[in-house]
């Protein structure tokens, strides 16, 4: 089950002060944070890279398994959209060019629109 | 940054060709040949290459003889007609095997191995006009698109790098996934076509293409002096779905003497065919709009 | 008999060669499209339409109610087009493949085959020669489980004889393979421009691993170079037949027009190649070939 005071950023290395990935399918990993104790974990996303396809899918699983309420990102894809709302995770896009740590923040400080829909065309 | 795709639907219109001749024109930019299956550009930009990696894309099955009973429920299963019987086992065609893992799941005995199957490689290499990123499948290799992804993607990473502003891709023929792929997050696709029933054809389906995975275009029509009444149905067609046409380009020897001594057609002594090209190279950059 | 008209290069004549082929065959023959993507056969045959019929193959469809996501059928699935996250199953059926395996390996037997159009199948007849077509809706993204639907008719079509010349579709990645992997003879067709010679190159790397007797057709012969000559020369692949570049070909086919009939001379070049293909197509001489 989700948990409210838990968040994931995809990230090009495991701490706050790496950059967001701008990709969620073949991204890095991803930072889960703990928004209260800002105590982070880093899930690595190697088993989606490789993937043929349906890398976004997986990177979908993982971030549901650290059992997060949101996903901050660059872009997301539409069938990975739809797997982390079909997960009732919620989606924060074109996030890239930020640290994690800004990113969460901005998201702490209320700053980061949800979004409605992938703002990236699938294949 | 902006990403322009030359796409054709119908194959031998001369996209390759006239992507040869943008890179050349156009400044600041990462050029990038999608067209892994068969890919061209390389003839006319002599790359040299710079880093090259390996693809590993999907996996097949390798039947082990010595653990195989001969069974034959593998055979069976398998939807894509792959394994056949072989001596006193069976074995599996590599050519039709589709990397599903079914045999594997279900083989009593184990005995079927499933390694990641090498599908080609890429390369990022320096040319005449800039870095050009490419690839080339193995023959017979799968052409999922994701190749395509990975070349987008390495090109605009080096565009990102190198401060350009343009990433501007050779595609490939047809509307299956390779280029869906290439369409992904391109701002602007071009499609060359020629006034032919099979180039206008093949230009609507393509066209309907980009309209689903909503990406701009305009339209080139090349050798358009081979048929006055085809150019003009190609015309009308675009006039009705609000296509710009961005040059009427005339059947020219010119391109084919240029791609036979290695250069594009705009490195020869100026022509009405390069001239016209410039203009046309002028009206892509001004539709696909300034970078972000 | 089924002869295969492929290519390495997009444009270089496949559709024209077949067309004109079938039109000078002797005794019973069907044109057969798997250019599924961009098929442009019928422009040039223009059959008359006798049936058609939507195509699809098989996805997962699950009975919820049978389900207690144990995830073995996301476990399985190679393409993510069956996913298991937590209490939740998410299909993608645009990704699946139609291996079956999900179906097969659920304990619970709570999925059952689905369907996903792949776009459609026609059949007619044009003057003496038999249609058979497919057409891949736009937005379908895989060319083989349609090609095999077409292919399935086909030899249905065959079974009281005849013989078969099928279009496929450019280049030498899977949906090449697939069309021509059930022929008895492979014709690829080239233009001696330096793309022609590099892709045709490709195709022979492709396809001379299937084992079939091969033959080459050079197209627009007398533009480019001779290094398609030296090439064939090399691998012993016999050179079955030359069409000479020349407007009013390029003109008659911008018109719709099945060159073989434009003039005698261009006639008997299509029916010495079809005298050629015969030859080699005979046990035999089809074995001497293919070790060449």
């Amino acid at each position: 089950m989700s948990n409210m005071s838990r968040i994931a950023v995809t990230s090009e290395g495991p701490s706050l002060d790496d950059l967001v990935d701008p990709r969620f399918g073949r991204a890095a990993g991803f930072v889960v944070v703990d928004l209260e104790t800002m105590h982070t974990q880093y899930i690595d996303n190697g088993q989606s890279q490789v993937l043929a396809q349906g890398a976004g899918i997986q990177a979908a699983g993982l971030v549901a398994q650290a059992g997060v309420s949101c996903l901050l990102t660059g872009s997301v894809g539409p069938k990975a959209f739809k797997a982390l709302c079909a997960v009732g995770i919620k989606v924060g896009q074109n996030l890239e060019g930020l640290t994690v740590r800004s990113a969460v923040e901005r998201y702490k400080n209320g700053q980061i629109e949800i979004a409605p829909a992938a703002n990236r065309s699938g294949r | 940054m902006r990403e322009i795709i030359i796409i054709s639907g119908k194959g031998g219109t001369g996209k390759t060709s006239l992507t040869g001749a943008f890179a050349h024109l156009a400044t600041t930019k990462i050029i990038c040949d999608l067209d892994v299956d068969a890919p061209d550009l390389h003839l006319l930009l002599q790359p040299t290459i710079g880093r090259r990696e390996e693809f590993y894309s999907g996996h097949e099955a390798v039947i082990e003889g010595e653990t195989c009973d001969g069974c034959g429920l593998c055979a069976s299963l398998c939807q894509f007609g792959a394994i056949r019987q072989h001596e006193a086992g069976f074995v599996v065609d590599p050519v039709r095997c589709e990397g599903c893992k079914v045999c594997v799941a279900f083989c009593p005995t184990a005995a079927i191995r499933f390694p990641e199957r090498h599908c080609g490689r890429w390369y990022v290499s320096s040319t005449r006009f800039g870095p050009l990123v490419h690839a080339q499948l193995f023959p017979g290799a799968e052409n999922s698109g994701r190749l395509v992804m990975v070349l987008k993607q390495q090109a605009r990473e080096l565009a990102q790098a190198r401060g350009a502003d343009l990433v501007l891709c050779d595609g490939a023929p047809g509307i299956g996934c390779p280029v869906i792929s290439s369409l992904s997050g391109a701002h602007l696709a071009v499609v060359v076509t020629e006034p032919t029933p099979s180039g206008r054809h093949d230009l609507e389906r393509v066209a309907a293409l980009c309209r689903h995975f909503q990406t701009a275009l305009g339209v080139i029509i090349n050798k358009h002096d081979l048929n006055d009444d085809e150019t003009a149905r190609i015309e009308a067609f675009c006039h009705d779905e609000n296509y710009p046409v961005l040059a009427r380009l005339p059947h020219d020897p010119l391109v084919t003497r240029a791609m036979v001594q290695g250069l594009v057609v705009t490195e020869l002594p100026e022509s009405d065919f390069s001239q016209e090209l410039g203009q046309a190279w002028s009206r892509i950059e001004a539709l696909a709009g300034p970078g972000r | 008999m089924i002869v295969a008209v492929a290519s390495g290069k997009g444009g270089t004549g496949k559709t024209t060669v077949a067309a004109s082929l079938a039109s000078i065959w002797h005794g019973p023959v069907l044109g057969v499209d798997l250019d599924v993507e961009e098929p442009n056969l019928h422009l040039f045959l223009q059959p008359v339409i006798a049936g058609s019929e939507a195509a699809y193959m098989t996805v997962p469809a699950l009975a919820e109610s049978k389900c207690t996501y144990c995830g073995a059928c996301s476990e399985l699935c190679q393409f993510k087009a069956i996913n298991v996250i937590g209490q939740i199953v998410l299909s993608f059926p645009e990704m699946c493949h139609g291996c079956g395996g999900c179906i097969a390996v659920c304990p619970e037997k709570a999925l059952s085959a689905g369907q996903r159009e792949l776009g459609e199948v026609r059949w007619g007849q044009a003057g003496g020669v038999g249609f058979l077509s497919g057409q891949l809706r736009i937005g379908e993204a895989m060319s083989p489980p349609l090609m095999r639907r077409v292919k399935a008719r086909l030899d249905q079509m065959l079974t009281n004889g005849g013989d078969a010349i099928i279009d496929a579709p450019p280049g030498v990645s899977c949906p090449a393979v697939n069309a021509v992997m059930d022929s008895d003879v492979i014709l690829l067709v080239t233009e001696p421009t330096p793309f022609g010679v590099y892709d045709f190159q490709l195709a022979w790397e492709a396809f001379v691993t299937l084992g079939k007797p091969l033959g080459a057709v050079i197209n627009r012969a007398g533009l480019g170079n001779d290094a398609i000559y030296r090439f064939c020369r090399e691998k012993g692949l016999p050179v079955l037949a030359e069409i000479p570049y020349d407007r009013a070909i390029a003109e008659a086919y911008s018109c719709g027009r099945v060159i073989a009939t434009l003039n005698p001379g261009i006639e008997a070049t299509f029916v010495t190649l079809r005298d050629k293909i015969r030859h080699l197509a005979q046990p035999g001489r089809s074995r001497e070939a293919a070790h060449a």
